[in-house]
C-alpha cells in the first residue's frame, strides 16, 4: 500500500507516509456490494443452523392459511364476480403469498434488528470493521429479500399441489411478494433503529397495523366490500398494492397503468424507507 | 524516516448534546508501545477509545490514527485495527469458529485464510476444544478471550482494548494479561483503558490518567508514582467509628496523609519507621500495612478520589 494515496498530497502528507511502512495487518477494505454480501453470508451461516425454528412463521403459516382459507373455507365459496369467476383457492393463493411474505419480513426486521443494536450488539462489532453502517443495512435488506424468496418458493410449490395456480404467471408472484415484503421490512428496520426500549412498539405494530393490513387489503375479499368511507385505508396499505399486482400477474385483469401505479407505490415505500433506515442506522452506530 | 505516531490527538473533544465527554485532550501513542488510559467510570476513556477506533466522529480538535483522518479514511483505518469493546458483542448463537471466520471475512480475507486464522486464534485463546460449541455455552472468561481473539483476525497494527478484564475472576485476568504480553512482544501496539490500576501498571509502558473528561497526568507507571507519590505507604485501619481525629494526630509522620472512609494512608519514604512513630503516639489501629505506592495512590493524589469504589 503506497503512502499518501488518499490523504497524501495535502498539508498532512508528511504524517501519512510513514505509518504504512512495516504494517503487518492483513485486513483491507472491501467494496460496498461485497460488504453487504458478506453480511448475507453471515446470516446464511446462522440460517443453516436454525432454519428449522423459523420454519413455522416463514413457511408453514402461509401454507396452513392456504389450506384452511383456500381449500377449507373456500369450498363454501362459490366462484362468482368477486373472485373473478375463479375457485376461491386460486383467488386467495397469490394474496396469501404476499401477506405471508410481508409478515415474515416485518417480523425479521423488528426484534432481530433491534437485538443487533441493543441486546446482542453484534451490529457494533460489524461497524468496528471496514464494513460501514450503510453496508450493514444493505446486507440486512438483501438477506430478508432472500429469506422471503426462499419461503415464497416453498409456498408456491405447496400451492401448486393444492391446485392453486392457473398458469406460469405464478412464478411472477414471488418477486412481487419479495418487493412488498422488503419495502415493509425496510420501513420496520428504520423503526427498529430508533427504538431504545425493549421494543414494546413492535407488539403494537403487529396488532394494530400488520394484522388489520393483512385482513383488509383485499387478501380474502375484494376491497370494494369495505365501506367507501374507510376504503382509502386499503389504498395506502402496501399489502393491497402487492396483492393487486400478484393477482394481476397470475390471474390477469390488471391494466398496465394500475400495475405501474402499484409498482411505483411499493418502490417509493422501499426508497423512502431505505433512506430513513440508512440515516437512523448511522445515527445509532456512529455516535 | 521517523515513525509517525500510531495515534495522535490534539485538543480532541467529544460532545453528546450538551455533555462534554472528552474536553480537549492531547495524546501520542508510539509504534510498539502499550499505552493506557486510566480513570474511573465516566472519565471519558471509552469515548476517546471509540473516536480512535473510528466508530465515533470527533466533535472538535484533530485526530490521526495510523497517520490517517478517521473522518475521511474510517474504513481504511479500521481495516488495520483490532477492537475489543467493553461488551463482548459476539454472535452468541453461532459457534466459536463461526464467529472468528465470519469476522475475518469483513476484513476482505478469503475463506481459506479465515479458516486458517480461526484455527490459529482458537489455539492462542485456548478455545480449540470449544471450537464448535455455540458461544452461548461459554463462560464469561472464555467469551472475553474469544472477543480478543476475534479482534486479532486481521493481524492488526493497533489493538484497542476497552476494559478488557472487567468482570473476570483473577485467574481469567492473568491469563488475558499473559496473552496481551505475547501480542506486545509480537510487535502489536496496544491501547488499553482500565479502571484497574494493577492492570495498567502491569501492562502499560506509558499511560495517561483521565478524570472528568480531561487528562490530569501522563508518564510511565514508575514516573507517575515517583512524581506524585512517595516510595512507601502506611495503611492504618480502624474499627468503624474510631477513625475520627486520627488523620490529624499522624499528619506530620508522612509527607502527606489521606483519609478514606475505612482507613488512613500515610505517605512516607519509610513505612516501618512511620508505623513505629504511630505506635509511639498511642494510636492503635486494628491492622496496619506497609506497601509500595501504586497508581491508585497517584490517582488519589491527583483527584482526591479512589478509582474503584
Amino acid at each position: 500500500m503506497a503512502g499518501g494515496d488518499v490523504t497524501g498530497g495535502d498539508v498532512t502528507g508528511a504524517a501519512t507516509t510513514s505509518v504504512d511502512a512495516g504494517s503487518r495487518a492483513t485486513g483491507r477494505v472491501v467494496g460496498s456490494w461485497r460488504a453487504a454480501w458478506l453480511r448475507v453470508e453471515a446470516h446464511w451461516t446462522w440460517y443453516r443452523r436454525y432454519w428449522r425454528s423459523s420454519l413455522y412463521s416463514s413457511g408453514l403459516q402461509p401454507v396452513l392459511f392456504l389450506a384452511a382459507m383456500g381449500l377449507g373455507f373456500g369450498s363454501q365459496v362459490e366462484a362468482g364476480p368477486a373472485t373473478g369467476g375463479l375457485a376461491y383457492v386460486q383467488y386467495v393463493a397469490p394474496a396469501l403469498l404476499v401477506a405471508g411474505a410481508v409478515q415474515n419480513a416485518i417480523a425479521e426486521s423488528s426484534y432481530p434488528v433491534l437485538s443487533g443494536f441493543k441486546w446482542q450488539q453484534d451490529y457494533h462489532a460489524v461497524t468496528a470493521t471496514p464494513v460501514t453502517a450503510g453496508q450493514l443495512l444493505g446486507g440486512q435488506v438483501i438477506w430478508i429479500a432472500l429469506r422471503v424468496a426462499i419461503a415464497s418458493v416453498v409456498y408456491t410449490i405447496v400451492a401448486l399441489l393444492f391446485g392453486a395456480w392457473r398458469n406460469a404467471g405464478a412464478l411472477l408472484v414471488i418477486p412481487v411478494g419479495v418487493l412488498a415484503a422488503v419495502a415493509c421490512g425496510t420501513a420496520i428496520m428504520a423503526v427498529a433503529a430508533t427504538t431504545y426500549n425493549e421494543g414494546e412498539r413492535f407488539a403494537a405494530i403487529f396488532r394494530f397495523l400488520v394484522m388489520p393490513m393483512i385482513l383488509f387489503s383485499g387478501t380474502f375479499f375484494p376491497i370494494e366490500q369495505i365501506p367507501a368511507a374507510v376504503r382509502w385505508l386499503a389504498w395506502i396499505s402496501p399489502v393491497w398494492h402487492g396483492t393487486e399486482l400478484a393477482r394481476g400477474v397470475t390471474l390477469g385483469g390488471l391494466g398496465i397503468w394500475p400495475a405501474l401505479g402499484h409498482l411505483a407505490f411499493l418502490g417509493a415505500l422501499l426508497g423512502v424507507s431505505a433512506v430513513l433506515a440508512r440515516r437512523y442506522f448511522y445515527r445509532r452506530l456512529v455516535v | 524516516m521517523a515513525a509517525a505516531p500510531m495515534v495522535e490527538a490534539k485538543a480532541l473533544v467529544k460532545r453528546f448534546g450538551n455533555v462534554e465527554a472528552v474536553r480537549g485532550i492531547d495524546v501520542q501513542v508510539r509504534t510498539g508501545e502499550a499505552f493506557g488510559f486510566l480513570g474511573p467510570n465516566g472519565a471519558g476513556k471509552s469515548s476517546t477509545m471509540r473516536m480512535i477506533a473510528s466508530t465515533s466522529p470527533r466533535s472538535d480538535g484533530d485526530l490521526r490514527v495510523l497517520g490517517m483522518d478517521p473522518d475521511v479514511d474510517g474504513p481504511r483505518i479500521r481495516a488495520r485495527l483490532g477492537s475489543v469493546p467493553q461488551q463482548d458483542t459476539l454472535d452468541t448463537e453461532l459457534t466459536v469458529r463461526q464467529n472468528l471466520q465470519i469476522y475475518g471475512r469483513y476484513f476482505g480475507m478469503s475463506r481459506a485464510a479465515v479458516r486458517r486464522k480461526a484455527t490459529e486464534l482458537m489455539e492462542f485463546a485456548q478455545l480449540s476444544d470449544r471450537a464448535d460449541d455455540p458461544v452461548d455455552t461459554l463462560s464469561g472468561g472464555m467469551k472475553r478471550r474469544l472477543t480478543i481473539a476475534r479482534s486479532l483476525v486481521n493481524d492488526p497494527d493497533l489493538l484497542l482494548l476497552d476494559e478488557p478484564t472487567t468482570g473476570l475472576d483473577p485467574q481469567a485476568r492473568h491469563m488475558l494479561w499473559d496473552r496481551l504480553f505475547r501480542l506486545k512482544a509480537g510487535g502489536v501496539t496496544l491501547l488499553i483503558t482500565s479502571h484497574y490500576m494493577d492492570e495498567v501498571e502491569q501492562l502499560c509502558d506509558r499511560l495517561v490518567v483521565m478524570d472528568d473528561a480531561r487528562i490530569v497526568a501522563e508518564g510511565s507507571p514508575s514516573e507517575l508514582i515517583a512524581r506524585y507519590s512517595t516510595r512507601e505507604v502506611l495503611e492504618l485501619r480502624f474499627p468503624p467509628g474510631e477513625q475520627g481525629g486520627v488523620a490529624e494526630r499522624v499528619a506530620e509522620l508522612g509527607e502527606r496523609v489521606e483519609e478514606l472512609p475505612d482507613r488512613v494512608l500515610v505517605y512516607t519514604g519509610d513505612g516501618e519507621r512511620a508505623l513505629e512513630q504511630v505506635h509511639g503516639r498511642d494510636v492503635r489501629p486494628v491492622s496496619s500495612l506497609v506497601r509500595r505506592s501504586t497508581l491508585e495512590d497517584v490517582f488519589l493524589r491527583l483527584t482526591g478520589r479512589t478509582l474503584v469504589d
